[in-house]
């Protein structure tokens, strides 16, 4: 069965797993994924890794990724990795 | 291999020889991407973050000082272990000390008196070069001063230097790590070369670079392009003044050059003594272990610790201690000698010994004089030491401060040690640095000891300011018929009337006097009725000067009164150059010139005025012509106010209507241009509002029955009252075209501001092509005023536009009603002659201060149009339709 849209809240404490978990579930998606980053209050360098290679799958498969929720302090990280135009957010 | 040109894409450089490897590009891009990222993420750190971080590292760096320290000195072979410990611990514990408390994260300091907010935000990558003489202080320092202020930092440390170094960032790295810092915050460059840095120094990812080392590497960093913090090198001058605590200052110095075998920059290199104490410094020096050379040992010491080809200091010298360099030079000294002290006769490549030596050989100087020591200390300062490091032991104060005035030097230390004294914190105030700023002299930046804040981007803040404003009158105004009796309560030994002669002839001054105490001396000046000239000027402060006056009394229209205001500035202070003061300024209370205050002489002056428009009784204003230039000199300072004014009607009775409409439609031009001024306030308005409704109720009656006192009197208030307004709001565009025209074309000043009177509202009601910086105001306001008038006058219209419509046409109807020309062409004046002055015109009118305060900016081109519409003449004024403003 095809979803247009996959809803999945990133979990601080288990970032790159949850980005992982996200990552296998691409190939089900025909529209858009959206991350909801809520509960996450900071990212660090292994983070930022997952996400660059999120985007990278997410680019191959032509799935839009939108970030929800994300506090300004990482949007500026993001931002400044040149990570954030690979991303939609949302609030 | 990756090709050269590659190399100099990346480098952004122009080509050179040297390239990189792909490996290595590829390594040199990962170690500043990893530290890119580790500065990203650290952004996200709040500031008790970094406070935990960085005290986790400090107390690292402590319990690993000794360990540092050895390592140092077994791998470089230079300095003194147990001295290195010390310099670890100050890098790490002092370090501390000074930033604990200090916010680095967010806002970082609030200056509400200013209305100001500072907010740190982080540099980013930092490229870090760090030396051979202090390896591993250095790296505890930066990683301490790195992590408080949330930044990167890739260290590349002096080769020789590399172990002992690498280890320090291990320590540093590991321990921040542990407490909660970014991965990949800081690392070290593997063993490296001049290209690695040269590719590091530009690479478009690192944004700043802390050079601590030779001067190459301090070159090279200030060459890259790149932001860059460098120290200089030293050759640091101690004058030694006959009024010192000799003991103290001998101690000092021998602890502090021979602190780590003299390898901080800072160390003192020469010592200048004063004759009177030379011998008695050096016995001194001797019997606490100092070696003092004979002219053979130091010619000895000469060839082995200075490079003959260079002038420099050999590197086999440095950091090693007194007795090894002795053995080198092959000179027999005590195994216990501290220090190697020679004497130098000079400065310079003659004088070997008078450049820097990183280790414990001092030379000594015997100055004859303050004079001579000081030069010698100059010449120092100037032999490879600039911006650096002097140090003074004196107790005279005076020779202290002069000394710190001709010393080019960013650290200037007093009666402590040179060395540890730069290095701040421990014997004086000084912000506790391992990286001293050097200045322009140095080729640096900043003269200060690096420390966080030169790690920050520091943002400021800056709210809106709610200026201070201001409303100042004369201190006594007394009005109403018969107010000239007042005269009689002023006290003068000697008065001058300074009056015209037509208000001679009619009794005018005759009236006056009758109220003038009976033991005054009276003496009037009569003066041209027309605009003053400095020749008529300086007449009256000649007779003030005879008469020994100590009151004015001006009795006249605004040229008296103005005349009189600058013989009192001039009689008062006679140093005053009206030229000068007459420059142009843009803010009153922040211009260059300032008026002279009274001093030996001080005069009152009491204003009369006998015609109702200028205001002059009251305002800081007076007009000079300069016949010779063919201009008007306005002169605005609130010291020329009068101190008394008189507004007394029965001086107006007799007024022609010709001067009766003209001054009426000047005191109307004052109220309106000050009621849309920039300057204006609630204070104004309310002075300008009540001028504007007086001028449109009673100058008809005045005009058509100059015997209505009523009228006479309302529109002599009238004019006082504009003249509070504009005194404190000031004017705008419209008296800088009138000036301009009147001066050009000889016409009275009120028929001039007639001329220009409606094209001057329609064109600032209108939405500005150039708006006026105006920290005063709230927004564009000026067709909202002319409304607000519109409205007080009852004149009608539906927004802002009809009733400023109805306003420019009430003006209008009342100009015609007082029989003023219609346009300036109606004076005779040629379309030919007026395009031939028309460069003049709009040169003055530009120069004329009075527009400072108008709404809107006049463009010289505005200029230029504003002439021609009131060539042409009235009745083709169409204000704006509505749509171009906002009502609301």
């Amino acid at each position: 069965m095809t979803m247009t849209a996959v809803w999945l809240k990133v979990d601080e404490q288990r970032f790159v797993p949850s980005l992982q978990d996200a990552g296998g579930k691409l190939d089900s998606v025909e529209d858009e994924v959206v991350l909801d980053f809520s509960s996450v209050l900071r990212i660090d360098p292994s983070a930022i890794r997952a996400m660059e290679e999120f985007a990278t799958i997410a680019d191959d498969k032509g799935v839009k990724i939108v970030l929800r929720g994300v506090s300004t302090s990482i949007y500026k990280v993001l931002k400044l990795v040149k990570l954030a135009s690979r991303f939609a957010f949302t609030d | 291999m990756i090709t050269n040109e590659k190399v100099q894409e990346k480098l952004q450089i122009p080509p050179t020889k040297e390239c990189l490897s792909e490996e290595r590009i590829a390594y040199l891009d990962r170690l500043v991407g990893q530290a890119r990222t580790a500065a990203y993420v650290f952004t996200q750190f709040t500031q008790e973050d970094v406070d935990r971080i960085v005290k986790s590292m400090v107390l690292s760096g402590l319990e690993q000082a000794q360990h540092l320290a050895r390592l140092a000195v077994e791998e470089t072979k230079l300095g003194v272990m147990e001295d290195k410990v010390i310099k670890n611990m100050v890098a790490t514990e002092f370090a501390y000390n000074y930033i604990k408390d200090k916010r680095t994260v967010g806002i970082i300091r609030e200056i509400p008196e200013r209305n100001l907010v500072e907010i740190a935000e982080p540099i980013g990558v930092i490229f870090a070069m760090t030396p051979i003489t202090n390896p591993t202080s250095t790296v505890l320092f930066k990683c301490v001063i790195a992590i408080k202020t949330r930044n990167a930092v890739i260290f590349s440390p002096h080769p020789n230097a590399w172990r002992c170094s690498s280890e320090a960032v291990r320590i540093m790295y590991e321990s921040a790590l542990k407490h909660g810092a970014p991965e990949g915050v800081f690392s070290c460059l593997d063993l490296h070369t001049l290209q690695d840095n040269a590719y590091l120094m530009r690479h478009k990812d690192v944004s700043l670079i802390d050079a601590t080392g030779g001067t190459g590497a301090v070159r090279a960093a200030y060459s890259s392009g790149k932001p860059a913090l460098g120290v200089g090198p030293g050759n640091t001058p101690v004058y030694l003044e006959k009024t010192a605590d000799l003991n103290t200052a001998v101690v000092d110095i021998i602890v502090s050059k021979t602190f780590d075998n003299g390898t901080i920059c800072a160390s003192e290199q020469t010592v200048v003594i004063d004759d009177e104490i030379y011998d008695l410094v050096l016995k001194k020096f001797g019997e606490l272990g100092a070696h003092i050379c004979n002219e053979k040992e130091t010619e000895l010491l000469v060839r082995t610790v200075i490079d003959p080809k260079t002038g420099f200091m050999q590197p086999l010298a440095v950091g090693q201690n007194a007795s090894d360099i002795a053995r080198f030079a092959g000179l027999s000294v005590k195994p216990s000698t501290k220090l190697l002290i020679a004497q130098i006769y000079g400065v310079g490549r003659e004088h070997p010994l008078s450049v820097e030596k990183l280790f414990p050989l001092l030379s000594v100087y015997r100055a004859k004089s303050v004079d001579e020591a000081f030069r010698v200390c100059v010449d120092l300062n100037h032999a490879g030491g600039l911006g650096h490091t002097a140090v003074i032991f004196s107790k005279n104060e005076e020779v202290i401060c002069k000394f710190g005035e001709v010393m080019n030097a960013g650290r200037i230390i007093v009666n402590s040690p040179g060395s540890v004294g730069a290095v701040g914190g421990v014997y004086n105030d000084l912000v506790p640095t391992f990286s001293f700023g050097c200045g322009t002299g140095g080729g640096n930046s900043t003269t200060d000891n690096i420390n966080i804040y030169h790690y920050l981007n520091i943002k400021r803040l800056a709210r809106r300011t709610q200026t201070h404003m201001w409303f100042r009158v004369p201190n006594q105004i007394y009005f109403n018929m018969n107010a000239v009796e007042n005269v009689r309560q002023f006290p003068s030994r000697s008065t001058i009337i300074v009056t015209n002669s037509t208000l001679e002839h009619i009794g005018a001054v005759d009236l006056v006097r009758r109220y003038i105490p009976e033991e005054t001396h009276v003496h009037v000046s009569v003066i041209p009725d027309a605009e003053p000239e400095f020749k008529v000027i300086m007449q009256g402060v000649e007779a003030l000067n005879f008469y020994k006056a100590d009151q004015i009394i001006a009795l006249g229209g605004g040229s008296v009164i103005d005349a009189a205001k600058i013989m009192k500035l001039k009689y008062q202070s006679p140093e005053a150059d009206l030229e000068e003061l007459a420059m142009p300024f843009l803010d009153l209370r922040k211009r260059v010139v300032e008026y002279p205050t009274a001093k030996a002489i001080r005069v009152r002056l009491i204003a009369i005025s006998t015609t109702s428009g200028t205001g002059s009784e009251v305002t800081p204003f007076a007009v000079l012509t300069d016949k010779e230039r063919g201009r008007k000199v306005t002169l605005a300072d609130y010291s020329l106010s009068p101190d008394v004014a008189i507004v007394d009607p029965q001086f107006v009775l007799s007024m022609p209507k010709g001067l009766t409409a003209d001054t009426g439609i000047d005191c109307l031009t004052h109220a309106l241009e000050a009621g849309v001024s920039s300057y204006a306030s609630a204070y104004t308005d309310a002075n300008a509002m009540q001028a504007i409704r007086l001028v449109f109720k009673y100058l008809p009656i005045a005009y058509e029955h100059p015997h209505d006192e009523e009228a006479r009197s309302m529109m002599h208030n009238a004019a006082c009252i504009a003249g509070l307004a504009f005194s404190n709001a000031s004017v705008g565009v419209n008296h800088a075209l009138a000036h301009a025209f009147g001066a050009r074309f000889g016409v009275a000043h009120g028929r001039a501001n007639a001329l220009m009177l409606p094209h001057v509202i329609t064109y600032n009601a209108s939405v500005p092509v150039k708006f006026l910086p105006s920290p005063y105001q709230k927004g564009y306001v000026a067709h909202k005023k002319y409304a607000t008038i519109a409205d007080l006058l009852g004149l009608g219209g539906h927004g802002t536009a009809e009733k400023v419509t109805s306003l420019v046409a009430a003006i209008e109807q009342l100009l015609d009603q007082l029989g003023f020309p219609r346009s300036i062409a109606e004076l005779g004046i040629s379309k030919e002659e007026f395009e031939r002055g028309m460069p003049d015109l709009t040169r003055l009118a530009f120069d004329d201060p009075s527009w400072r305060s108008n709404p809107r900016m006049p463009l010289m081109d505005e200029l230029v149009e504003l002439f021609w519409k009131a060539y042409k003449g009235r009745g083709q004024e169409k204000v704006a339709s509505a749509s171009q403003y906002q009502d609301a």
